[in-house]
């Protein structure tokens, strides 16, 4: 191991200076940032499907405007993080292949189905509300483009989570059968949300190896109570209820208990058998295949023209 | 109601339409900065189809007294026959190179007609199309990319843009037959007679096709027309398209979302 490199590098991480692209960083290090950053991507991608299941269902037009635009900004997410995740020296190919060949994972969360129009409220609330939870502290992870990522994909999740919340309290003051709605996508989403922070704390190695590197600032556990005691207020103004009748004030912890979660669903989920984890590799294997010569002819255009690919296939425009 | 209201509910169908069939995408993409790109679209057609509607209930509500109809209210309370948008707007989708040869050839068509409703003597027409110009100029810019790159790209691209225009050359005609609200806007100013577009968009259409190596269109004269969408008799495809679409409004009427 260079020596000297390291010291450098851990002298980085004390002082909190951001770590760049160039600099020398041990190979666990640059592994370990690989896997989350490009697991964070394809969540992003994959996260698009649930939601874009209810695009063409939604049930107003400025809904379906907001929709659209939302499921646009995680693909968005998804660039800048496969992006960010080039400077670590992998291509978006190679971690579109490992997606699509079951080796890189994405959150579990998008393995559940979006069975109504509720389901998209309680996407934003929760799904959206946990993805904040564990991705504010990530805008000061210790690896510069990842952490620089970040603070512009929080800006927007926030926006979305309140979006989505505003579905939800618009449904919980509508008629008896939106309320019912509302109060069932509650249900179903309650628990996965709570899976999406990890294990817990003596289940998680990797996680002791992040926060000591400082791309993790705090730990599963810690976070996931952030999340119940901030949602269990949140739930009080949509005159609903959380699916745990465990959920009671500790005075002395200062927080709420809550349930233990069912840890063989999520671990039985990331192996691949949650209810919808076949659709959702397919659909982006599907899309990827039918897509090819689309991406051939931009290229041989490219070539016959000399010009660059990149400008030709890459080149989308973005609007104010 | 008015001729003039149907005239906007027109321009709104398809809009609306269109970027329904387009946001059908979002997710689904072949790359993701194009995913970006036609969902893009789809939310701005969508926007213009929202200015259009409000406008459309505006007046229908000033007409009525007491009236309180929304954009929502025609976009999904109306029936197939109610549509008055143009039959190429609710083709399906297909692959990549018939989405992208749709969106080519309507937003030629728009961009033309916004062009002249700049002058329109409704003031809230001009204004939605001024705003929607700056978006449609960008629409025809990506898609004659496409439409090029498709068509002198690999021999699969080049046989599937053929093929596109297999299915949708048969719905170009309609866009320039005028419809009988389109006689009347022309008649008060409010819009103009979709014909005086025709030469410019065959001219404007066939630059691409030649740059991109494909067969030119002939303008001729007009076929037989059995289905109009403009008339409310569209394509099979639109009322599983509304069906989807107007789903929870149907199966909940009365609700606010």
């Amino acid at each position: 191991m260079p020596a000297r490199e390291q010291e450098i590098f851990d002298r980085k991480i004390e002082e909190e200076i951001r770590i760049e692209p160039k600099d020398w960083m041990p190979a666990d290090y640059r592994r370990m940032l690989i896997r989350q950053m490009s697991q964070h991507a394809h969540s992003e991608i994959v996260g698009m499907l649930p939601e874009g299941n209810w695009i063409t269902r939604a049930p107003s037009l400025r809904r379906k405007a907001t929709l659209i635009a939302k499921v646009q900004d995680e693909a968005g997410h998804g660039l800048y993080l496969y992006s960010a995740t080039e400077t670590l020296g992998i291509t978006r190919d190679e971690m579109i292949e490992q997606l699509h060949a079951g080796m890189a994972k994405y959150s579990s969360i998008f393995n559940y189905p979006t069975l109504t129009w509720a389901d998209i409220g309680a996407i934003g609330w929760l799904v959206d509300g946990a993805a904040i939870m564990n991705q504010v502290p990530l805008c000061r992870a210790s690896y510069g483009p990842y952490a620089r990522a970040m603070i512009r994909i929080c800006k927007e999740e926030s926006f979305h989570q309140r979006q989505g919340f505003e579905i939800l309290l618009t449904l919980s003051r509508g008629s008896e059968a939106q309320k019912a709605m509302c109060q069932d996508a509650i249900n179903r989403w309650w628990w996965p949300s709570l899976m999406m922070f990890g294990p817990n704390d003596d289940a998680s190695p990797n996680s002791r190896l992040s926060m000591h590197w400082k791309i993790k600032r705090f730990s599963n556990d810690e976070l996931r109570q952030k999340f119940v005691d901030a949602c269990v207020d949140q739930v009080k103004t949509l005159n609903m209820l959380l699916p745990d009748s465990e959920i009671k004030w500790n005075e002395n912890r200062e927080h709420y208990d809550f349930g233990e979660i069912n840890w063989e669903e999520f671990y039985e989920v990331i192996k691949g058998n949650g209810p919808c984890n076949r659709d959702r590799l397919e659909a982006r294997k599907k899309a990827h295949a039918e897509g090819a010569w689309v991406r051939e002819a931009a290229a041989a255009f490219a070539a016959k023209k000399n010009d660059s690919t990149k400008h030709l296939m890459y080149g989308s425009h973005t609007t104010s | 109601m008015d001729l003039i209201s149907t005239y906007i509910i027109h321009q709104a169908d398809n809009a609306l339409i269109l970027g329904h069939r387009n946001s059908e995408w979002t997710g689904h993409g072949p790359v993701l900065e194009q995913d970006i790109a036609i969902s893009n679209i789809a939310l701005d057609l969508i926007g213009q189809a929202r200015y259009f509607y409000q406008l459309a209930a505006a007046r229908i509500n000033e007409s009525a007294p007491g009236g309180n109809i929304t954009e929502d209210d025609i976009a999904y309370l109306r029936d197939d026959f109610e549509f008055r948008n143009c039959i190429l707007a609710e083709q399906e989708n297909g692959d990549w190179a018939r989405t992208l040869l749709r969106q080519f050839y309507f937003s030629t068509y728009q961009l033309l007609l916004y062009q002249e409703l700049l002058k329109s003597r409704d003031p809230g027409i001009a204004g939605i199309c001024g705003k929607s110009v700056k978006e449609t100029i960008y629409h025809v810019k990506w898609s004659s990319e496409w439409v090029i790159r498709l068509g002198d790209g690999t021999e699969e691209s080049r046989t599937r843009m053929v093929e596109a225009m297999q299915t949708l050359n048969p719905w170009i005609p309609e866009l320039f037959i005028p419809a009988d609200f389109e006689y009347e806007a022309a008649a008060t100013g409010a819009g103009i007679l979709p014909d005086t577009l025709k030469d410019e968009w065959y001219h404007r259409v066939n630059r691409v096709l030649e740059s991109a190596t494909l067969p030119t269109l002939l303008s001729g004269k007009n076929p037989l027309q059995i289905l109009s969408g403009k008339r409310g008799v569209h394509s099979e495809h639109l009322g599983h398209l509304l069906a989807e679409m107007q789903f929870l409004q149907r199966a909940y009427p009365g609700c606010s979302w």
